[in-house]
């Protein structure tokens, strides 16, 4: 799609969003938001990013697949799970460190799970739509 | 609750019709319609009420009455995104049968009834 | 980290940790099919911890993330969950050594190890989950993993067969999701511990047995019982072997399974009304099933309808609702797997030195492959109830029980389908080992290297030394039979490792 007003726009709007999606991602815990929600932001930004300047542009512009960016996502949640048994605990089973903070309140595994479920979305989104807008 | 109640009906009635066609691209809008509604039977499961969002506020320990239930909630945002993902995939795999028995009618897929 | 947690968990994280591994994987072959086998196996030796452990300490339950019950998710596994768990697992051993040899490059490249991995992870986790909408959610995992295995690689037939089981299969989770919700809005809860806790103090009523029924339909979808059961024809036959042998052997039973769980542990305030019409759709299935599978063609394909009628079995022992008959629906599960999943195999066997599984283009093979047509007859009279193998031991058990409760027609029905069995049974052995060809005109036989000969071979033999294993000593198996049969109709077990004292 070659629109000048949409790709200026596009161009301008692209990094506001992303940092919006992590800032969602963030305060997920306590307040609405959270990795899912997060993931879904950051994915449809990325899709009018391809839609806007193509996707041979938008894989360039993520230097790394979407597969690796779910499989990656996958993985942290998995740990992020493991590490409740280290800890002494269940599966999955929530852990706190640190002291309170702005926004995310607590650094724990909640929040390391919900960055894998955030990469997680973003790379299966990203693998589907791309591979749609390339076959259409 | 019964306008819930008619709008649960009228979209799997919606979706059934559309579901039985012999259409294979109206199969994916009947999958989709049935979906939403089974997405608002489990919705409404907790029972409906207007009050605010079961959200824990700043600096209180419990919900403020009267408060919904929160279960059915993440229910069902559980389900929609399995849904989603499930209809994403019907998508994909109704356009590449489409494309490879080069018809949109479901009596003719036949072909793994035959021997042969 | 205390060990019911972990031997709890595992049978699904490591699945999980196997399919992340093996997609990070997927540009290196070698390492990929290392990475799939230490999967599969780690699977097994967890598996037979985990039955160890039921054995010794009667049902166990984490509650997953610390969150207690009926709030959180819980993870429970009695005997029943145990061996489905352990069978499963070694089914998923099996079949992932011999699709080693069997399965394409691009099939492997395009992901099949990670969606097999995910797809053991469904199962698995459907039979250790102790909370209604958790099982949704594991059928989903199962479900997405089973839609792309059919569909990988994109034939005609695949698609066309994919698109009918997902339409079904489809119907069937949004049916089940419903029902969920209605229960969950007259009772409450979705732990199935506290709702047969609940259910127990409040009865039953009409509401109820509607919603009974609801997910006695999603569960029929799944499990192929009559008359839902015509998705599973159509599809099974389309992918490679590999997979359609690790549908056949699984992907029902957990819809058996689940029909099991429910009408012992949630809905039994109505057994009469209940359990007669499980028992009337048992022997429909049977019958179906049998009938259907006579007039088909290809040995994929009469496999396929006797998959159909062999579940008429386990639910007509559900139905009964007497120890012995659990206790036999449970030991026929079992027995069905190993065997189900072995003669697929040997079919697919069949195929890779014949070029067909089309009865009308085999031929002669007691000559060409004496050692495949020998390994054919141990599972294909087991199926057919022929002793001393194990098919005999799980049909005289239901039948047995049948007979204690004096419900005659449908031993009898019982009786006549396993002869018909045995009809097909014998009508593949004529055409594919017995029937001459002298000219070499219908099968001319391949041959194979030595690795998928010992990757082919191998995992058929050991399944069928596990068959003549349960049919010499059946003791073993039926104990546990019957042990699971005990817990599932006194769920206090279950209900204390779920719940606590507090709650009961």
């Amino acid at each position: 799609m070659r629109s000048l007003i949409l790709q200026v726009m596009t161009r301008g709007l692209t990094p506001l969003l992303l940092l919006f999606s992590v800032y969602l991602l963030l305060r997920g815990h306590n307040s609405p938001g959270g990795g899912f929600a997060g993931g879904l932001i950051a994915s449809s930004v990325l899709v009018l990013f391809a839609l806007v300047f193509g996707v041979q542009e938008t894989r360039k512009a993520l230097r790394v697949s979407p597969l690796s960016l779910l499989v990656s996502g996958l993985a942290i949640a998995v740990l992020s799970g493991l590490v409740g048994w280290f800890e002494g605990g269940d599966f999955l089973q929530a852990w706190w460190y640190g002291r309170e903070v702005e926004i995310i309140h607590h650094f724990g595994t909640p929040l390391l799970f919900d960055l894998g479920v955030y990469l997680t979305v973003l790379g299966a989104m990203l693998t589907m739509v791309l591979t749609l807008i390339e076959e259409a | 609750m019964l306008v819930m109640a008619l709008l649960i009906g009228g979209l799997i009635a919606a979706g059934l019709y559309l579901m039985l066609r012999r259409s294979v691209a109206k199969l994916i809008f009947g999958i989709v319609l049935v979906g939403h509604a089974v997405n608002l039977i489990v919705f409404s499961s907790g029972g409906l009420l207007h009050a605010g969002s079961p959200v824990v506020e700043e600096g209180r320990k419990t919900l403020v009455h009267p408060h919904p239930d929160p279960l059915p909630q993440a229910l069902v945002l559980t389900a929609i995104v399995i849904g989603f993902s499930v209809q994403a995939f019907a998508i994909v795999l109704i356009k590449r049968a489409h494309q490879a028995a080069e018809t949109d009618d479901f009596d003719r897929m036949d072909t793994t009834e035959r021997d042969g | 980290m205390n060990s019911a947690s972990l031997v709890l968990t595992l049978p699904v994280v490591i699945p999980l940790a196997t399919a992340i591994l093996t997609l990070a994987l997927r540009e290196h072959r070698a390492a990929q099919r290392t990475a799939s086998v230490t999967g599969w196996t780690g699977l097994l030796g967890v598996a037979i911890w985990l039955l160890i452990e039921v054995q010794d300490a009667g049902a166990i339950a984490v509650q997953l993330g610390g969150w207690p019950a009926p709030y959180g998710i819980t993870f429970v596994a009695d005997r029943l969950s145990a061996l489905m768990v352990l069978v499963s697992a070694a089914m998923g051993l099996a079949v992932g050594l011999y699709s080693l040899a069997g399965l394409s490059p691009e099939r492997e490249h395009h992901g099949h190890h990670t969606l097999f991995h995910v797809l053991l992870m469904g199962v698995n986790g459907s039979f250790l989950t102790g909370d209604l909408f958790n099982l949704y959610v594991w059928f989903e995992v199962m479900l997405i993993a089973s839609f792309v295995l059919v569909t990988l690689g994109g034939r005609r037939g695949q698609l066309e067969g994919g698109l009918k089981y997902m339409t079904l299969n489809l119907l069937g989770s949004m049916i089940f999701l419903a029902s969920v919700g209605f229960l969950y809005s007259q009772t409450g809860t979705l732990n199935m511990a506290h709702l047969h806790v609940v259910l127990d103090e409040s009865g039953g009523g009409t509401l109820l047995l509607t919603i009974s029924v609801l997910l006695l339909i999603a569960f029929g979808i799944k499990a192929a019982v009559f008359p839902l059961f015509m998705w599973l024809p159509t599809s099974y036959h389309t992918p490679p072997t590999a997979v359609s042998a690790i549908f056949a052997g699984l992907l029902t039973k957990v819809g058996v399974y689940a029909l099991i769980r429910a009408f012992t542990l949630i809905f039994t305030f109505d057994v009469g009304w209940t359990h007669s019409l499980l028992l009337w759709l048992a022997g429909l299935t049977m019958a179906s099933g049998v009938l259907g599978a006579m007039v088909q063609g290809s040995v994929r394909r009469i496999l396929s309808f006797h998959i159909v009628s062999q579940i008429g079995y386990m639910v007509m022992g559900l139905a009964l609702y007497t120890l012995a008959g659990l206790a036999g629906a449970v030991f026929y599960i079992i027995h069905h797997i190993v065997v189900k999943t072995n003669l697929f195999l040997i079919g697919g066997l069949i195929a890779r030195v014949c070029g067909s599984a089309e009865l009308s283009r085999v031929g002669g093979l007691i000559r060409k492959r004496p050692l495949l047509a020998g390994l054919f007859l141990i599972p294909g009279l087991s199926l057919a109830g022929i002793p001393p193998l194990s098919g005999f031991w799980a049909k005289f058990a239901v039948i047995k029980a049948s007979l204690e409760v004096d419900a005659w027609v449908i031993a009898a029905v019982a009786l006549a389908v396993g002869l018909w069995t045995l009809f097909s049974m014998m009508k593949i052995w004529s055409e594919a080992f017995w029937k001459p060809d002298p000219e070499d005109e219908r099968c001319v036989p391949v041959p194979m290297d030595l690795a998928s000969r010992v990757l082919g071979y191998g995992p058929v033999i050991a399944l069928a030394l596990v068959t003549i294993a349960i049919g010499l000593y059946p003791a073993w198996l039926a104990d546990h039979a019957a042990a699971s049969a005990v817990q599932l109709l006194e769920p206090d077990d279950y209900l204390r490792a779920v719940l606590g004292e507090a709650l009961r």
